[in-house]
């Protein structure tokens, strides 16, 4: 199947022609495939937010094409906005968004934009409440009363209700307790899989990306460094730290036992690590 | 988008009119504003053209920038210009049609309306452009300091005028990202009837409200958390001080607005 995003050529200025210029994107291409969960790890300023905002057409590429489904979006009005629709955005820390009296009436703003019937808005609202773990009762009341980690799921369910094919988050756990980074990061795992989406998540958390994601795209000055699983990835860990990033810490774990002299290969998830050092131990009794 | 809002936007730079000190270059703006009402002449004009052109040069601010920040001026400038050509009374008539005529005085006077508010907005531009907030309120609240005498609270007011010109970039930011997150939920403020528009700003005030009184809250925290008390006995880390450059533009002061009073004195 042909892939449900391409980017090519993309770059982009802010402010071109004035003493601000600046080159946020150079030059990028990759593919997105369709159900694939991909992690976006880059250090601040290296052009992540930028390029989340051209994948649904939020910002025009100042030169190269966004194609969704093989079109590219800016070629029609009426495109860009489908675009909007079928590619859901997640902004950082999306709590500050909310406005509606009620929870209910925040969630279903995007499938009312988006023209749907009223049976339609009110199926989307209670099932991606669900989604994100929110009670029939908490529907009724301002998302202003809500706790923190509440309001974020309730932001969340407004842009899972417009039901998009790709949904993309930036740093969707920025700023939450471990309890509820876990829960926000096990309803967007549960969103995919009943919907068979593709993720697109912006983290700094190694460990969170290592753990979920099937691909990772690193970002350093404007540029896509790298590429590939994140198994891949975080084989390079210099060149990770040199650009000011990090690896997992069980990853950091085994390249000292490997130092050390230890017969393990580095790992990246904590299942991983377990088996691992299960088949350590294993092997030392037989030996 | 929001962010080219370039009214009052401060260009770094070490020039020596940035280098100057923000009370002579208050000062200076007023003299400059005195000296153009009291220019009547093509003569004068020309004087103070070339002293705003010369202090552009010199401030090394492109000229660009300056017209870019015409940009929002233009149909005010355009209004004016129309109104005094219409109906500007005088012997000249050049064209009649429906009872209006348009007169060559009419037409030198609209120029000349153009040219005194395009030249009173560059001067203007050019204070912001090479005075940072903070200096240009350090440098009013030191002018106007006489009047604490008059139990005006000058330090407070001088303060609020700080923290609202501080906070103008980070609310047309804040206001920027919640207008993006709506529009990602299919929110449309482009087309649609008047009412449809203003009703479509909802979605965006509402969060940027709650930000502000948030960010009000976090701020008179924090300031009191380092004990911040008002005006009275407070120092400050930079002391304005005038310099010789300071003295060298006064003097060009007082010489521009005699030279233009003078001209205007014998009718020129």
């Amino acid at each position: 199947m042909a892939p449900i995003l391409q980017v090519e050529n993309l770059s982009h200025i802010y402010s071109a022609g004035t003493p601000f210029e600046h080159k946020a994107l150079d030059n990028m291409n990759f593919s997105v495939e369709r159900g694939e969960f991909i992690g976006i790890i880059g250090h601040t300023g290296s052009g992540k937010s930028t390029l989340m905002q051209h994948l649904n057409g939020l910002l025009k590429p100042t030169s190269g094409r966004v194609l969704l489904d093989g079109q590219d979006i800016w070629s029609d009005k009426k495109l860009t906005r489908q675009a909007r629709f079928r590619v859901g955005l997640v902004f950082q820390y999306p709590e500050y968004q909310l406005f509606e009296e009620t929870v209910y009436k925040d969630i279903s703003f995007g499938p009312k934009n988006m023209g749907l019937d009223a049976g339609e808005i009110d199926r989307r609202v209670r099932e991606s409440a669900g989604f994100v773990g929110l009670t029939e009762q908490q529907l009724e009341v301002s998302p202003f009363d809500l706790s923190g980690g509440q309001k974020r799921r309730v932001a969340i369910a407004g842009v899972i209700a417009m039901e998009p094919e790709v949904l993309i988050l930036d740093e969707p756990t920025a700023g939450l307790d471990p309890s509820g980074r876990d829960e926000i990061l096990a309803n967007i795992e549960s969103y995919r899989k009943s919907k068979n989406a593709t993720i697109i998540m912006v983290s700094h958390s190694m460990n969170d990306v290592a753990r979920l994601t099937d691909r990772l795209l690193v970002l350093n000055g404007s540029r896509i460094a790298m590429d590939g699983t994140p198994g891949e990835v975080f084989n390079r860990a210099w060149e990770l730290e040199e650009m000011g990033l990090d690896i997992p810490e069980v990853t950091r774990i085994f390249m000292r036992l490997k130092e050390m002299g230890l017969p393990v290969e580095p790992v990246y998830t904590m299942e991983q690590a377990v088996s691992a050092l299960k088949q350590l131990k294993g092997g030392k009794r037989h030996a | 988008m929001l962010k080219d809002v370039t009214l009052g936007q401060f260009f770094p730079g070490n020039s020596p009119i940035h280098r100057l000190d923000p009370r002579t270059k208050l000062v200076m703006l007023i003299v400059y504003i005195i000296a153009l009402f009291v220019a009547v002449s093509w003569i004068s004009y020309g004087v103070m053209l070339a002293f705003l052109v010369t202090c552009i040069c010199i401030s090394r601010i492109p000229l660009k920038s300056i017209l870019r920040g015409m940009k929002p001026l233009v149909v005010i400038l355009l209004f004016t210009a129309i109104l005094n050509l219409f109906f500007t009374k005088g012997e000249t008539v050049l064209v009649a049609f429906w009872g209006i005529e348009i007169t060559l005085e009419g037409i030198v006077r609209a120029f000349f309306m153009l040219i005194r508010i395009l030249m009173l907005i560059s001067g203007t531009f050019l204070l912001t452009y090479t005075t940072s907030p903070i200096a240009l309120t350090d440098g009013l609240e030191s002018l106007l300091s006489p009047l604490k005498k008059l139990h005006l609270p000058v330090h407070e007011l001088s303060m609020m005028m700080c923290i609202a010109l501080r906070f103008i970039p980070t609310l047309i930011e804040e206001t920027d990202k919640i207008m993006s997150a709506q529009k990602a939920r299919g929110a449309d403020f482009e087309t649609g009837k008047l009412m449809e528009r203003v009703k479509a700003l909802v979605p965006v005030l509402v969060p940027l409200f709650i930000s502000a009184f948030r960010r009000a809250d976090e701020l008179a925290t924090a300031m009191e958390c380092r004990c911040y008390q008002g005006g009275t006995g407070r120092t400050k880390m930079k002391l304005l001080r005038y310099m010789r450059r300071d003295y060298i533009a006064y003097g060009i002061g007082v010489l521009l607005i005699a030279a233009i009073i003078t001209l205007a004195h014998f009718g020129l």
